[in-house]
């Protein structure tokens, strides 16, 4: 089990008014920061559970655009977060869903497309204390919880790409504490989490990308 | 090194003849390889924050988002000021300091979350208080912090400070058990009379429920911090006049966790109940939501 530091108690540091609406939503919108390509068009969330019913009270929804615009839950801006996201040109839209069909109480569905029109989604949790859970990308249920340092792979569903993977960690010295392989079909695409003890440096990413098998590597660090 | 339990805590200070503040501090370097120094350095900057949240309730016009809250602070310390109070001077000002960081809080300005955001509040106004009355330093005040710290790990690890989980008595007695403590260790007392003094508190507000309008961190989750607050020096008081408490904390834990457990959903934050469903909640309710 992971130790609790004192710092998860007197903390964390965060925009109020709720740790799980305000702090927890922000922290789900910058896994989408990390994993999104750089020029978004337009994004829509779409609010389940308590996120839909009490979004506004709690400014889930400007912490939501700050935390997709990359701040972090410090940010002082995070209240004028839909003037930076008009400065950028950022088209957001909030849906309220009454669907039952999500994980935990409070949920976001976070959909993004770039000027070329190719889509992104991801579905997570905010799960109390401003933690959070990834539970699905692009419709495809995963997890991961941004407390580590967390790699999303993208790859072909092929043998020999996941020793690829594991071969750079340990040239680096990096030592995983989780691993979880996903695939869409058989010999298709497929998906590699790993959450690492130790910052992953770029050039582990670089040597990782050489791979013609990895469609591309992502690097979360909440 | 590590600790999980209060009897574990009361061994590890005397066999060392150490603080409650210091033993925390010592965990944190052991089980996250950092050095003293940036530990230290780190919870002064939480401390700062409190700080400033403190001052910008009383120096901005501050609005809710909901709308229930905003301006509390200010008037509260006003009447103080004018030599009005009923409570006295530390009491008074702990009263309107939490008041105010729920205010920042609730207008989406910058808090510590102690050991959440809906509570806020007390710590840094017992806090902001016992530094000014007893002219301490700030060196002193965030060393304090890790001996409030080691009691919400305590309660987290072996109950819970979520108000979904357990109401209010979690949350706001969490909080108030970690200043409790805090204030004990500041004025002299030893480590057995910190977690009493904790007990105490938790005690006194066992069964709290969270029912907040419309589902919003404002009402009544903002005079419950300055409720939080009191019941803090309420508690140390007792405990530094040479009162024991006479269940252990461990136990006090087990059963807030257990009271919490009992409690029916619509009591835990849900808004389903309590103040939140009185006719004048539920009208308040929809009018922020619609």
């Amino acid at each position: 089990m992971k130790h609790m530091s004192v710092f998860e108690v007197i903390g964390p540091n965060m925009i109020g008014p709720s740790s799980s609406h305000t702090a927890g939503a922000l922290r789900i919108a910058r896994v989408m920061h990390k994993l999104a390509p750089q020029d978004i068009d337009k994004v829509t969330f779409i609010l389940y559970g308590s996120f839909a019913k009490t979004y506004k009270g709690h400014g889930t929804d400007k912490a939501l655009v700050a935390g997709l615009l990359g701040m972090d839950q410090e940010d002082e801006r995070i209240k004028e977060a839909f003037k930076y996201a008009s400065e950028k040109g950022l088209h957001y839209v909030f849906e309220t869903s009454d669907s039952t069909q999500y994980k935990h109480p409070n949920s976001v569905e976070i959909v993004v497309k770039d000027s070329r029109g190719n889509r992104l989604s991801i579905t997570g949790s905010s799960v109390g204390g401003g933690s959070i859970s990834i539970d699905k990308v692009n419709g495809m249920d995963v997890f991961f919880s941004g407390e580590y340092y967390t790699l999303f792979i993208t790859h072909d569903d092929q043998p020999g790409v996941v020793a690829h993977i594991t071969h750079c960690l340990s040239e680096h010295d990096i030592n995983i504490a989780f691993m979880r392989l996903y695939r869409e079909d058989k010999g298709k695409h497929a998906y590699t989490i790993i959450e690492a003890d130790e910052p992953i440096k770029e050039d582990v990413i670089g040597q990782m990308s050489m791979n013609e098998k990895i469609h591309y590597v992502k690097m979360i660090n909440l | 090194m590590d600790f999980i339990s209060a009897v574990e805590l009361i061994d590890k200070c005397s066999q060392e003849n150490i603080t409650i503040s210091e033993a925390m501090i010592r965990r944190e370097v052991t089980l996250f390889h950092i050095d003293r120094d940036s530990a230290i350095e780190r919870m002064a900057h939480s401390y700062d924050i409190m700080k400033r949240a403190v001052e910008r309730a009383l120096s901005e016009e501050l609005l809710s988002m909901g709308g229930l809250i905003g301006g509390e602070s200010k008037k509260i310390f006003d009447r103080n000021s004018k030599g009005k109070s009923v409570c006295g001077d530390i009491l008074s000002k702990a009263i309107s300091y939490a008041v105010g960081v729920l205010e920042v809080s609730s207008s989406m300005g910058l808090i510590v979350a102690a050991p959440t955001a809906g509570s806020s509040g007390v710590i840094p106004g017992v806090f902001l208080a016992i530094q000014e009355a007893f002219e301490l330093s700030d060196e002193t005040m965030t060393l304090a912090l890790f001996n409030a710290g080691a009691i919400g790990y305590l309660i987290t690890t072996n109950a819970t400070v979520s108000g979904a989980e357990a109401g209010c008595q979690a949350e706001v007695g969490a909080a108030s058990a970690m200043a409790a403590s805090a204030v004990c260790e500041l004025m002299g007392g030893t480590a057995e009379q910190c977690l009493d003094a904790a007990s105490t508190a938790l005690t006194n507000v066992l069964g709290l429920v969270c029912d907040p309008i419309a589902g919003l961190v404002e009402a009544p989750c903002q005079k419950r911090n300055a409720m939080g607050a009191s019941n803090a020096l309420i508690s140390a008081e007792i405990t530094l006049g040479g009162v024991r408490h006479i269940i252990p904390f461990d136990e006090t834990v087990e059963a807030m966790y257990r009271v919490g457990k009992s409690m029916p959903v619509e009591l835990r934050e849900t808004a389903m109940g309590g103040i939140a469903t009185t006719p004048t909640g539920c009208q308040l309710c929809k009018n922020i939501l619609n």
